[in-house]
């Protein structure tokens, strides 16, 4: 099947205003008789659930925490992208599409991230009026700095913060309306199933965490907004609850799965320190601001850093791209980390490290300054790690962190099965190959406050609401699946814990479906994956009651699904026989080492429909038409 | 190294709860303080014991999941860090440490160390927000906030929600966390239209859910992860005097 992507036609800068002329629109008072489930009340849930609440129709959203103040995008530290031009550097809203898709490695599609860059100036206005507190220079206006992949200062910051303070403008927002009571939040309730009735989605099945009582929701429309899947690699920077249950479970449910292997390894995290560790802690790219990467120059050099003279070390970032120098897109940063590495220069106890050095800009501006910009990242590093980077250069090394691929979606963010929108993180729509610093939160955003709202009317415009109840018979179906799934989890009684099978995964997906990929490492990823699997449901032990509160089997209901998912991500990547962002086949490169990007024949954007348990899934194509930007050879140098 | 727990264990609600006695053996002083819980729960589950429950989710002091009091001090021994963060280069071979859920009236005990916060919920329900609708708002540089003032309100927005300065109060009172959510909006002009309402609303919340007086032991300030300061809960008490004057 040919999928189309449905922009709309006409010049790049009029797109949107002229689907929102073509959308229905639902009459005020017939709003509040439509009832919407928003799964995920990270930065795109609440900002949807918030604005559709406040909009009048009536929102249930549901997230794993105790709150959606702790969604994961409280943990985004540097910033948010906005084409302000508020310092006059030569920024546009072409400027921010144009890097956008150039960072993707021309990867997504265009309609989609133009109206992202022209949305992201709405965004700074709502965040600004809600209270949140952006940097500000002496003057009282906003502050900016750089970020990867862009050569102007567009990205706006709230000091290393600026996802903490987003979120909790959107949650604000969100308990407004909770208050007002538009919105109902069940919180500590994950969503294990989604319900497909005639083909459209109209509710969900979850469990409640605290009693383990299994329910369904019926609604007209339904909205997973569940963040990324990084952790199928074990150790990412995501948070530990962080899961693909609620995409992989809607994926097998109908909806297409776009661009699996589309993963962001981030050049900036603090390294591995043995075999206890649970998840790895990210430092923010706009370090590379003031901070320079380098190894030594010469193999096996054990000195400390203070003892190797300035001409002994190789600062590898500057030296192979000049223009960019540190502030190199992350795939190529972190492809170069791991060059530099493996050819046996890396430092650190495992060698699997490279110093990002702050000494120069400390003599430059003064610690002071330093303190200032990234003070409680030093505080954040120093904790973990016991060193003083004030004193001594930091140690990183690159890290699962992002994910580009998610559910496949149309421009009016609607799944292949009607009524499903999908937006933020567990989308695939505007990050392509390659996701560009300080673009989630504004997608995130864009996604929740102005695009959903426009586009989900229209759906349901087209559709009455209250159509199916819970007592219909796919809910029934549906609450029998799940009980079913958990029970035969709770009656394994094996030897091996649950952690022991997903620290086993991990450990496939890092070395066979990592940073750089080959046809015969994805082949036996192929291999070894369903083998990990099989043993999972032979061998897994999972203590305690299904009745109750039990940390151990909500884990394994989502190890279960990315052992799953992983031979999705595999296959996915076997198939893209080029490489692209942050997709590298070692089979497909420059003779510099450089990615070599294959748009004759992979200028497209795969989409996986599930055809079964034992079924290979079926690949589906997007193809991706550039009118508006030249394909180029992404050059940083 | 090799220490000696005692875990607060608490079935549910109704059960009374105790401490236990558990074995952490072989820790790393690299380890943080929940990987060695991680640790000690393969073993429990290994030996077909129930794993101690407790929240924790971003792992890295920003999401305010975590809560345990660790040797009676909510969040442990390290100035400014949340449990997630502390490492057990923090301990020495042969400790005794004593792990609980935040004790207060507000905050019933789910199970083991895991307590149920919505109190903190009802009080940003209450009235923790801007009104700003989406969409129809000025352009962000069409308010200009001083940089000192643009400070303080990051200062106290860098609250996180754990809900240690109640757990270390003797009264268990919230004015911290309400404190640090009026300030950040009282000293923004956004902020200053709903001033009055909001101030009162937050303080009749917080006793409707059960929280206490605040008399000044500036335990909160001690515990808080992230240093929010006592001087906010001035600024509050000045801005309900405020209020209430017509
Ligand atoms: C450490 C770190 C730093 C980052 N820094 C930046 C940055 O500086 N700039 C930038 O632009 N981006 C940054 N990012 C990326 C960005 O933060 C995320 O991509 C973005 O916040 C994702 O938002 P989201 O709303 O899609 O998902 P999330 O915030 O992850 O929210 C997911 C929500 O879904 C819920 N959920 C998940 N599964 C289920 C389920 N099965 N049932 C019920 N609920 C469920 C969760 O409870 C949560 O509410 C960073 C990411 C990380 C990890
Ligand atoms: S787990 Fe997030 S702050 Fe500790």
């Amino acid at each position: 099947m040919i999928l189309d992507g449905k922009s709309p036609s006409g010049p790049l800068s009029e797109k949107w205003d002229k689907r929102r002329q073509e959308m229905k629109l639902v009459n005020p008072a017939n709003k509040r008789k439509y009832k919407i489930i928003i799964v995920g009340t990270g930065l795109a849930g609440a900002s949807a659930a918030a604005t559709l609440g406040e909009l009048g129709y009536n929102v249930e959203a549901f997230c794993y925490q105790d709150s959606p103040r702790r969604g994961h995008s409280i943990a985004a530290q540097g910033g948010i992208n906005a084409a302000k031009n508020y310092p006059s550097d030569g920024d546009s809203i072409f400027r921010l599409f144009y890097d956008t898709i150039k960072g993707g490695d021309f990867r997504a599609r265009e309609a989609n991230v133009y109206r992202l860059a022209t949305l992201s100036n709405n965004i700074i206005d709502q965040a600004v009026a809600q209270g949140v507190p952006f940097a500000r220079d002496y003057a009282g206006y906003l502050d900016n700095r750089s970020f990867g992949g862009a050569q102007v200062s567009r990205t706006f910051f709230a000091r290393g913060q600026t996802g903490q303070q987003l979120l909790l403008g959107a949650y604000s927002a969100l308990s407004r309306q909770i208050k007002a009571g538009t919105v109902t939040l069940h919180s500590r309730t994950e969503m294990l199933d989604l319900v497909v009735i005639n083909g459209e989605a109209k509710g969900i099945t979850v469990r409640d965490m605290v009693t383990g009582e299994i329910r369904s929701y019926a609604a007209d429309s339904v909205c997973l907004c569940t963040g990324g899947y990084a952790n199928v690699f074990y150790l990412s920077t995501n948070a530990m609850g962080s899961n693909v249950t609620a995409a992989y479970r809607a994926y097998k449910k109908g909806a297409f799965f776009a661009n699996p292997c589309f993963t962001q390894i981030h050049p900036t995290c603090i390294p591995v320190s043995g075999d206890h560790q649970s998840k790895l802690t990210l430092m923010s790219e706009s370090l590379r601001n003031d901070g320079r990467c380098w190894v030594p120059r010469e193999k096996g050099d054990q000195r400390i850093p203070d003892e190797i003279p300035e001409e002994e070390r190789d600062y590898y970032l500057e030296r192979k791209y000049p223009s960019f120098g540190n502030l190199a897109p992350r795939d190529i940063a972190s492809r170069s980390a791991k060059e530099v590495c493996d050819e046996g220069r890396g430092i650190g106890t495992s060698g699997y490290g490279v110093y990002l050095d702050f000494a120069d800009a400390i003599n430059r501006l003064g610690a002071g300054v330093i303190k200032e910009r990234y003070g409680n990242l030093f505080e954040m590093y120093e904790k973990i790690t016991g060193e003083n980077a004030y004193k001594q250069p930091m140690r990183i090394y690159p890290a699962p962190h992002y994910t580009m691929g998610g559910l496949w979606v149309d421009y009016n963010l609607e799944s292949t099965i009607p009524g499903l929108f999908v937006l933020g993180e567990a989308n695939y729509s505007d990050h392509g190959a390659n996701r560009l610093g300080a673009s989630a939160l504004m997608q995130g955003l864009a996604d929740g406050y102005f695009i959903i709202p426009g586009t989900i009317a229209h759906y349901l415009a087209q559709t009455g609401p209250g159509k199916a109840g819970i007592d219909h018979p796919e809910f029934q179906k549906s609450r029998e699946g799940a009980h079913d799934r958990m029970h035969r989890l709770l009656s394994i009684n094996g030897k091996k814990t649950v952690n022991e099978f997903h620290r086993e995964l991990g450990r496939i997906m890092w070395n066979k479906v990592g940073m750089a990929r080959t046809e015969k490492s994805l082949n036996s990823a192929l291999q070894e994956i369903p083998r990990l699997r099989a043993e999972f449901w032979e061998n897994v032990t999972v203590p305690g009651s299904g009745a109750a509160l039990n940390q151990e089997l909500e884990k394994a209901g989502r190890v279960a699904d990315f052992l799953e998912f992983g031979e999705l991500m595999a296959r996915d990547a076997l198939l893209r026989n080029e490489s692209c962002g942050g997709h590298f086949r070692e089979e497909y490169q420059m003779p510099d080492g450089e990615a070599k990007r294959d748009d004759e024949h992979f200028s497209y954007v795969a989409a996986w429909e599930f055809t079964g348990e034992d079924s290979t899934p079926e690949m589906h194509k997007e193809p991706l038409t550039f009118e508006n930007v030249e394909l180029a050879v992404r050059s940083y140098k | 190294m090799n220490l000696t727990l005692f875990v607060w264990r608490q079935k549910g609600p109704e059960d009374p709860g105790r401490l236990k006695q558990l074995e952490a053996r072989d820790i790393s002083p690299d380890m943080s303080f929940l990987e060695m819980l991680d640790l000690v729960n393969e073993d429990l589950i290994k030996q077909g014991r129930d794993p101690i429950v407790f929240d924790h989710d971003c792992r890295e002091g920003i999401c305010g999941t975590c809560s345990q009091v660790i040797n009676g001090v909510p969040h442990g021994p390290e100035e400014r860090t949340t449990v997630c963060q502390l490492h057990m280069r923090n301990f020495k071979d042969g400790d005794t440490i004593y792990i609980e859920p935040w004790k207060a009236k507000a905050f019933p005990v789910i199970k083991d160390l895991i307590v149920d916060r919505n109190a903190f919920e009802h009080i940003i329900q209450s009235g923790g927000y801007i009104s700003a609708h989406t969409g129809g708002v000025p352009d962000a540089n069409a308010i200009l906030i001083a940089k000192h003032d643009a400070d303080t309100a990051m200062d106290a927005a860098e609250c996180i929600g754990c809900g240690a300065c109640v757990a270390a109060c003797p009264n268990g009172s919230a004015m911290l966390f309400a404190a640090a959510k009026v300030t950040q909006f009282a000293v923004l002009p956004q902020g200053a239209v709903e001033a009055k309402k909001r101030v009162n609303s937050m303080i009749s919340s917080m006793k409707k859910e059960g929280f206490g007086n605040c008399s000044n032991h500036y335990e909160c300030q001690a515990v808080c992860p992230k240093g929010i300061k006592v001087s906010f809960i001035a600024k509050l008490n000045r801005e309900f005097i405020a209020s209430l004057k017509t």
